[in-house]
């Protein structure tokens, strides 16, 4: 229950609808145990881009600086969407690997744990 | 003929001769209309005269004692400054903490003093009116005078200009922004929680710590002079926020939850917003005075626990997040100088890797954390940066939607992993860094989907600098960044080989050698 407390009647917009990104929507990007990056990182792509892309192109460009990056064995990589985990089809779009506004996408490699095992 | 000599007043009297007695309820408007503010929040006051004041000042003593305050402050200024101060400190990087101080401090000492003008206003009683009338004028002198002592260094260093243009668009001053910006829309019960007692009370000295002390330790004369004027305020700050915590106790039992909530959610805001500070005094300080962890220790765990133990009596807890913040100190300041070190091109101030004797500094400081999860990495990044590969991670990152931190601390018990957690309000998700975050979010969800989160914005093409045609066909959002935050070039990328450096030790040269 809200405890807000008001003097009139208050009613406001999320700043961040999907409505905001003119046909595109949110998408977070976090690989686990490797918290060197901009952390989780934020694109905001239309639901019909290919999950491909998003692996291809923008997690190869923020995460090939990591020595870990070349290591990675894609077959046995855990993906969640959120705190649920899922398998993305390579060649399917965001919308049908059931990715939503705002979504965060964590992918595990397992026996990569960043630089000396640090987790970064 | 006889003379009638008036008797000289005693403080005591001349103090409610010049404050409560001038005070008077109204009798055109009722009470309620003319002090809107006071009922909303669900505090009930039953008796304003109870307030004790605090602190017997009275306005025209106020002015006296300031104005002395000023003189010598600005005679010491001008001494350092004549003298080319700038060039006595430790060494350039100096430079950075004042640039970091600059974009971040001021700016919320003016959103202070904004605060308690409302204050000044919006309290019924005349005791607790005055008393935050004199606070925004202080704080409106914080602000002042820590402009003015930097604009000096402003002449010869870069990066510093244009702090009151980022103030609010730079991605890493949205937490403090948010911060006050989140006091001031609350209610003045509120408010006065969330800065008169969490951020004077609980967490100032954290603040002052690394200004005074560290602008003493690294030869900032000018810089220490204003943060001591400063810091002779606080006294009177915090006895004004302590004395209004007790009286919203003393005046109605209903009163506790609603108090105990905001120091709850207050603590933690005050600790999130504090995590840059702690960087500032284990990484970006030339010489140290003692690390993060045991400022932490002295000023939050000890004071701050013998604070909430004499609160006890009223039925306040300790706040919830005491222990996260516990197990947090050994980390945040590492994981806030990692978070920096990676964006170059996007802050105003240099960022660099410790040397080798400050790393073992670091590590003999934080001997649980620092050599396990933190030294390999700075190590790797160094080997990098020597074999001309700098870290420069050119993504937008993930906020939390309450603290407007970017993601980046761990999970509570495991400082591998990342801590996420999220809410869903209206159909839409929003993320957070913490579980008191999480919790605020969902105290006032109506609040905080409101937040400005720079990442986001930059992405509805709501961050371009003027002129921009966001209708463009070709209009890509994002792509001239640096315009659109007005910053200097030569302010950004690494110390290593940076102007300021280069400056510096040509200018020390020639003040030293013939
Ligand atoms: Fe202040
Ligand atoms: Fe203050
Ligand atoms: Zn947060």
């Amino acid at each position: 229950m809200s405890h807000l407390k008001t003097l009139a009647p208050y009613e406001v917009k999320s700043r961040d609808a999907v409505e905001n990104y003119k046909g595109k929507q949110l998408l977070y990007i976090n690989w686990e145990r490797h918290r060197m990056f901009s952390r989780p990182f934020v694109l905001a792509l239309p639901p019909e881009t290919p999950f491909s892309v998003i692996v291809d192109q923008y997690m190869t460009d923020c995460f090939s600086y990591h020595p870990d990056w070349k290591q990675i064995d894609w077959n046995t990589v855990v993906w969640q969407n959120g705190n649920t985990p899922f398998t993305p089809d390579r060649n399917k779009s965001l919308k049908e690997n059931g990715i939503g506004h705002k979504d965060l996408i964590r992918f595990r490699t397992p026996g990569l744990d960043g630089i000396a095992g640090t987790g970064y | 003929m006889d003379m009638k000599v008036a008797k000289k007043l005693g403080l005591k009297e001349r103090y409610t001769l010049m404050t409560r007695d001038l005070a008077w309820d109204t009798t055109y408007q009722p009470m309620d209309k003319v002090f809107p503010q006071t009922a909303y929040e669900g505090i009930k006051i039953h008796d304003w005269d109870k307030w004790e004041d605090p602190f017997r000042l009275t306005m025209d003593a106020y002015w006296k004692y300031q104005a002395e305050k000023e003189r010598k402050l600005y005679a010491i200024l001008d001494g350092f400054n004549q003298n080319n101060g700038h060039l006595s400190v430790t060494d350039a990087r100096y430079m950075n903490v004042l640039k970091l101080f600059l974009g971040s401090t001021p700016p919320l000492e003016l959103m202070a003093a904004r605060g308690f003008s409302m204050m000044g206003r919006h309290m019924q009683g005349a005791g607790p009116r005055v008393a935050c009338q004199m606070q925004a004028v202080d704080e409106y002198r914080h602000f002042q005078t820590q402009i003015h002592s930097i604009s000096n260094y402003n002449k010869y260093y870069n990066g510093m200009d244009e702090f009151a243009h980022q103030q609010s668009r730079m991605w890493y001053l949205s937490d403090g922004k948010s911060f006050f910006d989140d006091a001031i829309t609350a209610g003045p019960f509120e408010f006065m929680v969330a800065i008169g007692f969490a951020f004077e009370y609980v967490l100032t000295n954290i603040l002052f710590v690394p200004f005074i002390s560290g602008a003493a330790y690294n030869g900032d004369m000018a810089a220490m002079t204003v943060g001591f004027s400063a810091q002779s305020d606080e006294a009177r700050h915090m006895t004004l926020g302590l004395e209004c915590i007790k009286f919203m106790l003393e005046q109605d039992p209903d009163n506790l939850p609603i108090v105990q909530r905001w120091i709850d959610k207050w603590t933690w805001r005050g600790t999130r917003k504090l995590a840059s500070v702690g960087m500032m005094m284990d990484y970006m300080l030339p010489k140290r005075i003692m690390s993060f962890k045991e400022a932490w220790e002295m000023y939050v765990e000890e004071n701050g626990g013998a604070l909430f133990k004499d609160l006890a009596r009223y039925g306040i807890t300790i706040p919830k997040c005491f222990g996260q913040t516990i197990e947090e100190k050994e980390h945040v300041t590492h994981q806030s100088w990692i978070g920096f070190y990676m964006k170059p091109q996007a802050t105003p101030f240099h960022t660099w890797i410790p040397t080798p004797d400050e790393m073992d500094w670091l590590s003999e400081k934080y001997p649980n954390t620092f050599d396990k999860y933190y030294r390999p990495v700075l190590e790797y990044l160094d080997a990098q940066e020597k074999a001309g590969n700098r870290f420069d991670n050119k993504t937008a990152p993930m906020n939390c939607q309450v603290c407007v931190s970017t993601i980046k601390f761990n999970e509570p018990g495991d400082p591998m992993e990342m801590c996420f957690r999220e809410s869903t309000y209206q159909g839409e998700k929003f993320h957070f860094c913490s579980d008191h975050c999480q919790e605020i979010f969902d105290n006032e969800p109506e609040k905080y989907i409101q937040t400005f989160i720079s990442s986001h914005q930059v992405l509805q093409g709501n961050c371009e600098p003027d002129g921009t045609d966001v209708n463009a066909a070709d209009f890509k959002p994002g792509q001239n960044m640096l315009d659109y935050w007005k910053l200097d070039k030569r302010a950004l990328g690494d110390f290593n080989g940076s102007e300021d450096q280069k400056n510096f030790a040509a200018w020390r040269e020639q003040a030293t050698k013939n």
